[in-house]
């Protein structure tokens, strides 16, 4: 379980990034965090593993405060928290297989990664992850030889790879075309539900979130103005959220992919009945 | 935006860089006068000019007709020298680049490492080679060790400071990423770093393997060993056949080593 508790970051010039937000993840639950562009949402996520430093405020990752960490228990920290990417931020010049394994540096001394001696049941699960989300075949090719949405996947094995006790995920669907967008966000919700793992994933796609996440937290300048299921975010919380707008034109591309029955088949991702 | 607005129908690009007029009408004036002044000051001597002119004549003539034979022990120890020379000072220069490259990208080092590091470098790219040379000469004695030295040093500016820049070019997120998985320090630059600056290293070093090659030639004259001290010594005899082959010598070898590193660069992208 994940508990922020009065997160607060202020960068030395502007308004704060953040304003005591707080709110807790149990396990299992999918977080859609949402809000417009610099709202504050990356910045969360990233002062969760501290990949930006938060001002003040206290991060519970069941029992250990992830603010007053050495670098030392940070490390260990950052291997119990996954985190997939916008942009995918794979090694391009690296293998798939290098790039799932890399998710387990913070387990294996340095001569072990540096000779590409991984123990064998890191490699047994590596192979696992990638034939779950279905690129078992393509284990050995570099990440740059695969396309946007099979890059993404190689993301979530390494992010899974980390056996993460919580994941976050910062725009996972940013640079997909709408078919693969949904195809991800599915991989994701089956994956936290399969494993009772917590997850914040930042998104600006509203109806997007709302098809696949059990709850969404807005953000507006820093503090949070929502935080309820998806069915409650009507069009005065939109507003409320993101300023006025036309929020109507919305709810028509929100129904399009449950419109054919076939598209539900084939969203399916191979690998997805294991 | 009213039907009966009058806009004017002339435009002018507005000034870019001086903007008051009387200093955009005296700035051109001066430096044409500097430039006056400054070819004055060169005593330029037509009948110097004419002398030197039968001078490069005559080593024309010599460089037409070289001559490998006659001198040709002392030619090919010195090229067995500068070639010794030029690799060794490479990878002694590139090993010792690389921590010093790391040390000096603003992304991975705190900040008195990055200071540190930057002084180091500028301090060798602020030397030119034959300074260095001249000091190191002075230092460990005429022959090929101080030539290794000048040239390792010199290479660790070059190296160093476009490792450096290539580093802090590297894509931050594939950086963030592999920090967010708990990674060490070494294990970030082993997995984040290595694979996106290694094509540009090998690159650097094969072209630094260029530079050090003609490098030796130079730094030769001033006592440093290598095919240029052999180059010096033939001029200083008036054996302009000698140099011509020398000369030519050193040009198929930076050409061979050109053709082949632009070969494997291409190869290994």
């Amino acid at each position: 379980m994940l508990t922020l508790n009065q997160l607060t970051k202020a960068y030395s010039v502007g308004d704060p990034a953040l304003r005591d937000v707080t709110f807790r993840v149990p396990r299992g639950q999918v977080v859609g965090l949402i809000g417009p562009s610099g709202a504050g949402k990356s910045t969360l996520i990233r002062c969760i593993n501290r990949l930006v430093e938060p001002s003040s405020g206290a991060i519970y990752l069941d029992e250990t405060d992830l603010t007053c960490l050495g670098s030392r228990e940070l490390r260990r920290a950052r291997r119990r928290i996954g985190m997939i990417f916008q942009e995918y931020a794979l090694v391009e010049r690296l293998t798939v297989m290098e790039n799932v394994l890399s998710g387990r540096l913070g387990y294996v001394p340095f001569w072990r990664s540096f000779t590409r001696r991984f123990p064998g049941h890191d490699i047994e699960n590596a192979y696992r992850l990638l034939d779950r989300v279905g690129l078992l075949a393509h284990a050995d090719k570099r990440a740059d030889a695969l396309s946007g949405g099979q890059r993404q996947r190689v993301g979530i094995a390494r992010a899974l790879a980390q056996e993460p006790e919580l994941l976050l995920v910062d725009e996972p669907t940013a640079s997909l075309d709408p078919k693969t967008s949904r195809q991800i966000m599915r991989l994701i919700t089956e994956i936290c539900a399969e494993r009772q793992l917590p997850a914040i994933v930042n998104i600006h796609d509203v109806p997007l979130a709302q098809q696949f996440v059990d709850r969404l937290v807005g953000l507006r300048a820093g503090q949070m103005v929502f935080d309820d299921t998806p069915d409650r975010l009507d069009e005065a919380m939109l507003t409320e959220i993101y300023g006025a707008e036309d929020w109507t034109a919305m709810d028509q591309e929100d129904d399009e992919p449950e419109s054919s029955s076939d598209t539900q088949i084939s969203l399916r991702l191979p690998g997805a009945a294991t | 935006m009213t039907a009966n607005t009058a806009y004017p129908r002339r435009w002018k690009r507005p000034p870019q860089l001086v903007t008051t007029r009387r200093w955009r009408l005296t700035l051109p004036l001066l430096v044409v006068a500097y430039l006056v002044l400054a070819l004055g000051s060169l005593e330029i001597d037509a009948g110097r000019v004419v002398e030197g002119l039968s001078r490069g004549a005559r080593f024309i003539q010599g460089f037409l007709q070289p001559d490998f034979v006659s001198r040709w022990q002392d030619i090919r120890q010195g090229l067995i020298e500068s070639l010794t020379m030029t690799l060794t000072a490479t990878v002694v220069g590139v090993l010792i680049s690389v921590p010093i490259g790391i040390g000096a990208a603003r992304n991975l080092s705190p900040r008195p490492v990055y200071l540190v590091c930057r002084s180091i470098v500028a301090v060798s790219r602020s030397l030119q080679e034959i300074i260095i040379a001249i000091f190191l000469v002075a230092m460990f004695g005429f022959g090929p060790f101080a030539g290794f030295l000048t040239l390792a040093f010199a290479s660790i500016g070059f190296v160093a400071k476009l490792l450096a820049d290539d580093i802090e070019e590297a894509s931050a997120s594939q950086i963030e990423a592999i920090r967010a998985t708990g990674a060490s320090g070494l294990q970030l630059i082993h997995y984040a770093i290595q694979p996106q600056v290694m094509p540009r290293l090998i690159g650097l070093s094969l072209y630094r393997l260029d530079i050090n090659f003609r490098e030796s030639a130079v730094i030769g004259i001033v006592g440093a060993g290598g095919i240029g001290a052999t180059l010096n010594t033939a001029i200083d005899r008036y054996e302009y056949d000698s140099a011509g082959a020398i000369l030519l010598l050193v040009i198929a070898i930076v050409m061979l080593s050109e053709y082949g590193s632009s070969y494997l660069r291409k190869t290994l992208q």
